[in-house]
């Protein structure tokens, strides 16, 4: 381990932090031309957002609710990303999780707490993982494009989901379609009461922070990283590159598949059809947002869960819709890709 | 079963094909451009709701389907061009603008849909292109309803493959696509133009998605519905894979696939079925995986270029 390097490392972690929030203001103006030309009020729009994010402790720790499934997603997404593994699929490897977790949670309600919660957050892990390594055994043994085979593998995950939820693990009452509730024993526990802030969070943010000394102070994740940078030049120094490739999408696909069994086990405590409102696909900008690294994700998660959080207040009280959010997202995404490109050309110079 | 109400059958599943083919051919015959320039685009899904909303809105407002047909066409092309800034002038990651754009094709549509339409207590469905019968030979008894009686955004594909086809492989233009998207290097070395043949493939690959996605509405379902594409850009990309980016291959397979609708659909309908309506949803996916790990043995290599920014 290079300990030393740590500042090096955190000043650029500080770096790749900067540019999304600095690419707010861009994507937040572009929507406001778009608000202002559909006859909304943009200042009015965005006041409720901004309340809905930050008015009080309660809409505070909402974000960070809304922030911990994608911190789970976006950390694990940035192993497999480090190791040019495109993973699309972080969806499918949520809802495998949650389905999963569900499952244990009620038909092993039995087992004592302290034997049920972890149990329940291991199973998650391990369906998003298989779910995950699923799509990196098809790529390693018949050259399947990941990137089809992963969002392939989340439309049938959901629709997986959606019919265990009619059918086979319907609530006993059978009006809606949804699981029972899962086994109190699972429940994980929350702080800050009367808030609904639980742990999941806080493993949320120990994850990330153990998959950052994976990737960059340990000798696998120097591994993984040398295959995303050249499978070639890796495979001649000797690395077993497929196997990289499966390590990194289990990692990746446990990581939302805990992302899954934490919603269930902390905020639903029931499977429904739509318990993901597109977490994996946001996931995937969190990412992107912060060049791939689960430090950043941290700080990437909570900003898109605030955008999130506000734009749902957004629609109950300024009655705009709320689908406009994902605009706005991809636009930021576009602005740091727009940063990146003119820092790099303004380090050119400097050189 | 029996022997007629088998036919029949196969007749209704076979003529629901090409149809159900069709937005997905639209989009991976543009994609092949794009992938053989050696430009990933990822976005199709987004780009694809973009086109259809254009055409809905155009088509909604002015009452002419073929207006809504341009206005999609010139969707896909500003699409296009800010996908191709992106990706070829500022060299960004194409995985990354693709995503972007999947995000901000979603969002905005989505965004319009509610904001002009979905509560406006309008009337919302459009009259569509009609299936225009060829004559005497749409009275073939079952290849005149497999073949014969589809409407014209449908057969426009019998135009477009070919045409793709011989522009690929048969002009000097298809020919620098190609070279760009093997070696763009040695292809600027012989004075190819890499940006701009780059610039081009993308976006007729745009115009196309856009068109697609424009078939759903105008000439598949009569409205537009938020998210109205289902995963049929993704589906394209894997189309491109397995058709072995060729134009005839993309076709071969968007029909395998809608063959898999087609079949789903009839099936769900079907009283007397007992298979979950969930699996059936499923079926296209699925076998797309099917087919891509089918593939490994007479694989077709993807262009040497391709994700690579030049």
């Amino acid at each position: 381990m290079h300990w030393r390097n740590l500042g090096g490392r955190l000043k650029k972690t500080l770096r790749s932090i900067w540019m999304p929030f600095a690419a707010i203001p861009i994507a937040l103006l572009i929507g406001a031309v778009v608000l202002f030309l559909a006859g909304y009020d943009p200042l009015k729009a965005y006041a409720a957002m901004w309340q809905g994010a930050f008015k009080d402790t309660t809409a505070i720790t909402e974000v960070l609710i809304k922030a911990t499934p994608l911190i789970f997603i976006g950390a694990g997404l940035a192993v497999a990303f480090r190791c040019s593994i495109w993973n699309i699929g972080a969806e499918g490897q949520f809802y495998a999780g949650a389905v999963a977790a569900t499952a244990t949670g009620i038909y092993l309600g039995g087992l004592p707490s302290f034997v049920l919660m972890p149990l329940v957050l291991v199973m998650g892990i391990t369906g998003g993982a298989l779910w995950g390594m699923l799509a990196a055994f098809l790529k390693n043994r018949f050259g399947a494009n990941e990137v089809v085979t992963t969002i392939m593998l989340n439309y049938i995950a959901i629709y997986i989901t959606g019919y265990l939820v009619t059918g086979p693990m319907i609530e006993t009452k059978g009006l809606f379609p949804q699981t029972p509730r899962i086994s109190e024993n699972a429940w994980l526990p929350r702080f800050l009461l009367p808030t609904r802030l639980h742990i999941g969070f806080i493993i949320a943010v120990l994850l990330a922070l153990a998959l950052y000394i994976l990737l960059f102070k340990t000798s696998r994740g120097y591994t993984i990283r040398a295959v995303g940078t050249n499978a070639e030049a890796a495979r001649y120094a000797g690395i077993n590159v497929k196997s990289n490739i499966l390590l990194a999408m289990a990692i990746s696909g446990g990581a939302a598949g805990l992302g899954g069994a934490v919603e269930v086990s902390a905020i639903s405590y029931r499977l429904y059809q739509l318990i993901s409102p597109g977490y994996g696909f946001d996931g995937i900008a969190v990412s992107l947002l912060v060049g791939n690294n689960p430090l950043g994700v941290i700080f990437s998660g909570i900003l898109f869960g605030a955008l999130r959080s506000g734009s749902e207040v957004m629609q109950m009280s300024a009655k705009v819709p709320s689908v406009l959010v994902f605009m706005i997202q991809g636009l930021v995404v576009l602005s740091v890709v727009a940063f990146g490109v003119y820092r790099a050309v303004s380090m050119e110079r400097e050189e | 079963m029996e022997l007629v109400p088998a036919i029949l059958f196969l007749q209704s599943i076979l003529a629901a094909t090409w149809r159900m083919a069709t937005p997905i051919l639209y989009a991976a015959v543009g994609e092949v451009f794009s992938e053989r320039a050696g430009v990933l685009n990822i976005g199709l899904e987004g780009i694809m709701l973009i086109g259809a909303f254009a055409a809905y809105s155009t088509a909604y407002e002015t009452g002419s389907l073929l207006l809504g047909l341009v206005a999609a066409i010139i969707s896909g092309l500003l699409s296009g061009l800010l996908f191709a800034v992106f990706t070829v002038t500022v060299k960004a990651n194409q995985i990354v603008v693709g995503a972007a754009f999947n995000m901000i094709g979603m969002g905005i549509t989505g965004f319009l849909y509610r904001a002009f339409y979905a509560e406006s207590g309008k009337i919302l469905s459009l009259k569509t292109f009609l299936p225009v019968d060829i004559p005497v030979l749409s009275s073939i008894p079952f290849f005149g309803e497999v073949f014969f009686r589809h409407n014209l955004m449908v057969y426009a594909t019998l135009i477009l493959v070919p045409l793709a086809s011989f522009i690929l492989y048969r002009t000097a233009f298809g020919l620098s696509i190609s070279a760009v998207g093997e070696h763009p290097k040695a292809a600027d070395t012989v004075g190819i133009n890499v940006l701009r043949t780059r610039y081009v493939s993308i976006l007729i690959g745009t115009s196309l998605a856009a068109i697609g996605g424009a078939f759903l509405v105008l000439a598949y379902a009569d409205q537009f519905v938020e998210g109205i594409v289902t995963g049929r850009g993704f589906i394209a990309l894997a189309v491109v894979v397995f058709g072995g980016w060729s134009p005839w291959g993309a076709m071969g397979t968007s029909l395998l696939f809608g063959v898999f609708y087609a079949l789903q659909l009839r099936i769900q309908a079907m009283p007397d079925v007992l298979i979950p309506y969930q699996f059936l949803q499923a079926l296209p996916y699925f076998a797309t995986l099917l087919v891509l790990v089918g593939l490994t043995k007479r694989r077709v290599r993807a262009p040497k270029a391709l994700g690579i920014p030049y």
